[in-house]
């Protein structure tokens, strides 16, 4: 068990480390330096001033120094200096944080409740009209786009109340914080629902099919018994194991539904860095993102190990 | 004929179908036979035979669709299971009746301890506090000999071997005493030395607790050593019932004679031993597109034209001994 | 006795034949056999061609220029003129969505083919020559996996520039690992086969070998992949697009056309809302029927 916990963490470190490679590369293969596309986004060119910035952010220097010194920065939280706001950029992303986690944790509780439940039903009801009709709505909630439905909620909210949801950045009480979060984390979990329910289905139908459920039912247990109590406990396993898939998949759906209903995320600052240019608040915030997603797939696999007694042995 | 109230099972014309996309697969094709208290009934043919079938469909645990009995009486104790409701069977499954799987190492719940499998067993049939169902879980597992029960009921399934946990497969079988147990190939997961281990401990257990016994197998050696009666099933159907002794002294049906020559050393007086192992040619015809005769005809060398026209029927051959074979009473003489 | 006999009697065998799919062996029939167990998936397939046909025939079928400008009709509610509303510049809402399956499906099957290929490739000269290769790859696609989709997509877009070529390579580019990990799982399951130990033994050359023979056995998963794919590339444009990262303007991409109404119309325009958002939905919710029905059919494991 520690050899193995020792081995995951370095293959992890060696991802990120690849990840941060992949990130500093990617937004240098553009022609030109970050200053020309700074500039030319401005507008104007002023050489002192170019050749000034140029020195600030270490451009002028060679590539090996430059993802020295970033990563440096990254790793000391330095997450470098926002030019939209003017303030340094942790200082930007830190009071963001919470907003975006409240919003995950309420889409993720959100799809697992609704998720699971279904797909077990839809398994253990395979081939009638209820399974049809459950796998319908998990594929349409995988077809619509997120924001699309944000959107539609919002038309939905006009339509009925004459206003749109207007995002309450101090909610006062549990409610209004309920109530501030929930409609757009609902939004944003209808997918995430759907994507777990499907693996929980496939899940279940392929521990239904398993010896062991035989010999269940020729103890004499009941279907509910067989299905409930034999088999979930199987089934749940693998869904647990895709959590860490679910996480990437919420962030995408977070950064468009933040978007839509104008919530400030981290996610949606990511979109206003890249469309701003921001190119040195893009590198590291991916570069957070992209710990966040490893640290939960890393978190996952040691749950998976609590929860799976044939691994605390075999390691 | 022994006294009809030691019978525990009398299976009529027991029919079950399988709907494919091939067609109807007619895996058990009106096969009868008994059991009686504590004798032991073995079912021998090759894979694909419908032996499995027929255990399944004595439980009714037939997987339904595509499968379905359609036809005939399973009368256990006296009431004919294919009556009963789902409930009613559901209070046999497990109780009266029991079943031990071919594959221990995929046959019990990976995520719960042995203990608790056996507990639950119990606990579906009998009125018993927790405590109790445990004790007498624990005391079936010293039944079949695993060391440290009280330790291994606290263990889950990957943590035991796999002559252990076929061992705790026959404690949760036989923890209610049931009437009749069912063994689909115990041992053929097994390792050789673990094989006659756990022969020997179904046939003590049986013996102790007076259970019928139908042992599901392709290994006559196996048969020799430990059933009374012999059924042998070839493409769905009963082609040869005898005793033990009968069947192993003159086999009536040419098939059955393909398969004691197949394997080696047969304890049967008239087949010579041979340098080389015979084998029978060919495969088992499928089930969908059956010959209209018998359907071993073509693979067997006895064949003659009345076989492939006609399905011969099962006749007595003296002493119980049935055969369903036109030629049955030259077999002994061309092998 | 009676309850079993009642039961046994109510079997009516060329029904359960008919159901098991007893007749439908071949051709025609197998063809129709399939689209009636598989109702959702023929009407998947038909939600697909509709699609397919509208990108074909979008000249035709379009009322109005997609691009041109009138903003006398601009803002227009659903008329009889145009259909599905007039958007700010008063272009026809439903001539562009005509146009807009075209991108739409020039990116997704433009990036599955593009990610397919190369995922293909990859996988299978991972799972084919093992070593230094395979551990590389590895630990390449744990990375790319590492990111979400959508914020590797925004991040070569970004770094790209927005433009159709660069949104396809920007789409297809995480879709190579996932690709590249079924055929790399398959292609070592395949080599263990003993009609791959054969075809070695005869003096069959490696490459000839995984050209011959082990692509051809992982076709079933690959298209099976490869269409539950094209929806989420789909979507992923319509993302991009609706971000503003992704197609260009003046082209419509649906995504383009919420983004460019999104909140501000939401109160006075709900038909360029409501009309883009209904194309992107069922064109992706067609693939993945059409995708989910094919899955059950090609991957015996997946079957129920």
């Amino acid at each position: 068990m520690f050899a193995y916990l020792v081995r995951r963490l370095f293959l992890m470190l060696v991802t990120l480390f690849g990840i941060s490679i992949v990130i500093f590369f990617l937004l240098r293969i553009v022609p030109g330096n970050i200053v020309d596309i700074l500039f030319a986004a401005a507008g104007y060119v002023d050489p002192a001033d170019k050749a000034n910035l140029e020195k600030e952010l270490g451009i002028d220097q060679p590539l090996v120094v430059q993802y020295v010194h970033w990563i440096g920065g990254f790793l000391r939280g330095d997450f470098g200096y926002s030019y939209v706001s003017e303030k340094p950029a942790l200082q930007e992303i830190l009071p963001r944080i919470p907003i975006t986690a409240r919003l995950a944790g309420l889409a993720l509780l959100f799809s697992a409740s609704i998720g699971i439940p279904l797909g077990v039903i839809s398994a253990v009801k395979q081939g009638t009209k209820l399974d049809y009709a459950l796998r319908v709505v998990s594929l349409s909630g995988l077809s619509l786009p997120s924001f699309w439905l944000g959107l539609l909620i919002l038309t939905a909210s006009v339509a009925m109340f004459g206003q749109m949801p207007i995002f309450n950045p101090n909610p006062q009480t549990w409610l209004e914080a309920f109530a501030t979060y929930a409609v757009p984390a609902a939004a944003v979990g209808f997918r995430s629902a759907a994507l777990t329910m499907r693996i929980t289905r496939s899940s279940m139908l392929e521990v239904l099919r398993q010896d062991y459920i035989r010999t269940a039912r020729a103890k004499g247990a009941s279907d509910a018994a067989v299905n409930y109590h034999h088999a979930l406990k199987n089934a749940i396993l693998p869904v647990i194991t895709v959590i860490g898939i679910e996480a990437a998949f919420l962030i995408g759906g977070l950064i468009v539904t933040e978007t839509v209903f104008n919530i400030p995320g981290v996610a949606r600052f990511l979109v206003e860095a890249i469309r701003w240019r921001d190119y040195p608040i893009v590198q590291n915030l991916v570069m957070f993102i992209a710990v966040v997603v490893v640290f939960a797939n890393f978190t996952v696999d040691m749950l998976y190990a609590v929860f799976d007694p044939r691994i605390r042995f075999t390691e | 004929m022994a006294d009809m109230s030691d019978l525990v099972l009398d299976v009529k014309n027991l029919r079950t179908v399988f709907f494919t996309n091939s067609g109807l697969f007619k895996a058990v094709d009106d096969v009868s036979f008994t059991v009686r208290r504590g004798e032991t009934l073995a079912i021998v043919g090759e894979s694909g035979c419908g032996k499995s079938v027929t255990a399944l469909s004595l439980l009714r645990l037939v997987p339904d669709p595509p499968g379905r009995i359609v036809g005939g009486s399973v009368t256990l104790e006296g009431t004919d299971l294919l009556t009963l409701d789902d409930a009613e069977m559901r209070a046999i499954r497990g109780n009266r009746i029991s079943m031990i799987f071919q594959e221990p190492m995929t046959s019990l719940n990976p995520v719960m301890r042995i203990g608790h499998q056996i507990v639950e067993a119990v606990r579906l049939h009998r009125n018993m506090s927790a405590k109790e169902a445990h004790d007498l879980a624990i005391e079936m597992l010293r039944l079949v000999r695993i060391p440290e029960p009280a330790r291994r009921a606290r263990e889950y399934p990957h943590q035991l071997s796999g002559g252990m946990r076929q061992r705790a497969m026959i404690a949760m079988a036989l923890a209610c005493r049931p009437a009749l147990l069912i063994a689909d190939e115990p041992t053929t997961a097994l390792d050789v030395t673990i094989q006659a281990q756990i022969l020997a401990l179904i046939l003590d257990l049986q013996k102790e607790l007076g259970t019928g016994l139908v042992l599901i197998t392709h290994d006559l050696g196996v048969v020799a050593q430990t059933a009374q009666r012999v059924i042998v099933m070839y493409a769905g159907k009963k082609v040869e019932e005898a005793s033990v002794e009968a069947l192993f002294a003159a086999p009536k049906h040419p098939y059955t004679r393909g398969l004691m020559a197949s394997i080696p050393a047969v304890p049967a007086s008239d087949v010579a031993p041979q340098a080389r192992l015979n084998e029978i040619p060919g495969t088992v015809p499928s089930l969908v597109r059956l010959p209209a005769g018998c359907a071993f005809a073509p693979r067997c060398k006895l064949a003659i034209k009345r076989c492939q026209e006609e399905y011969p029927p099962l006749a007595d051959w003296g002493g119980g001994h049935l055969a369903a074979c036109w030629r049955a009473a030259e077999v002994a003489e061309v092998a | 006795m009676l309850v079993a006999e009642r039961r046994m009697a109510t079997i009516d065998y060329d029904l359960e034949l008919k159901r098991a799919g007893a007749n439908a062996t071949g051709g025609w029939r197998r063809v129709l056999f399939l689209a009636r167990r598989h109702v959702l998936g023929a009407a998947g397939l038909i939600i697909m061609t509709v699609f397919v046909f509208t990108a074909i025939f979008a000249n035709v079928l379009a009322r109005f220029d997609p691009l041109t400008v009138d903003a006398a009709h601009a803002l227009a509610r659903p008329s009889a003129a145009h259909w599905m509303g007039t958007d700010s510049f008063g272009r026809d809402v439903f001539s562009r969505i005509i146009h807009g399956a075209r991108i739409s499906l020039a990116v997704g099957l433009g990036s599955t083919a593009l990610g397919g290929t190369i995922g293909v490739i990859v996988g299978l000269t991972s799972g084919y020559l093992s070593g230094w290769f395979d551990l590389v790859f590895q630990r390449v696609s744990d990375i790319l996996q590492a990111l979400p989709l959508l914020v590797l997509a925004l991040v070569m877009t970004a770094a790209l520039g927005p433009s159709l070529p660069n949104v396809i390579i920007a789409i297809a580019i995480p879709l190579i690992p996932t690709v590249a990990r079924v055929i790399r799982a398959n292609t070592l399951a395949l080599r263990e086969q003993p009609f791959v130990e054969a075809a070695k033994s005869i003096g069959m050359s490696e490459v000839r070998i995984a050209v011959r023979h082990v692509l051809p056995n992982t076709l079933a998963p690959l298209i099976v992949l490869a269409t539950a794919q094209l929806g989420s590339t789909i979507l992923t444009e319509a993302s991009l697009s609706f971000l503003g990262l992704g197609i260009p303007e003046p082209y419509p991409s649906w995504g383009r056309m919420l983004s460019e109404s999104a909140a501000e119309y939401v109160r006075t325009a709900p038909w360029l809302v409501i009309f883009p958002g209904i194309a992107i939905s069922l064109a992706v919710f067609g693939t993945n029927l059409f995708g989910d029905a094919l899955r059950d059919i090609l991957d015996p494991r997946q079957r129920g």
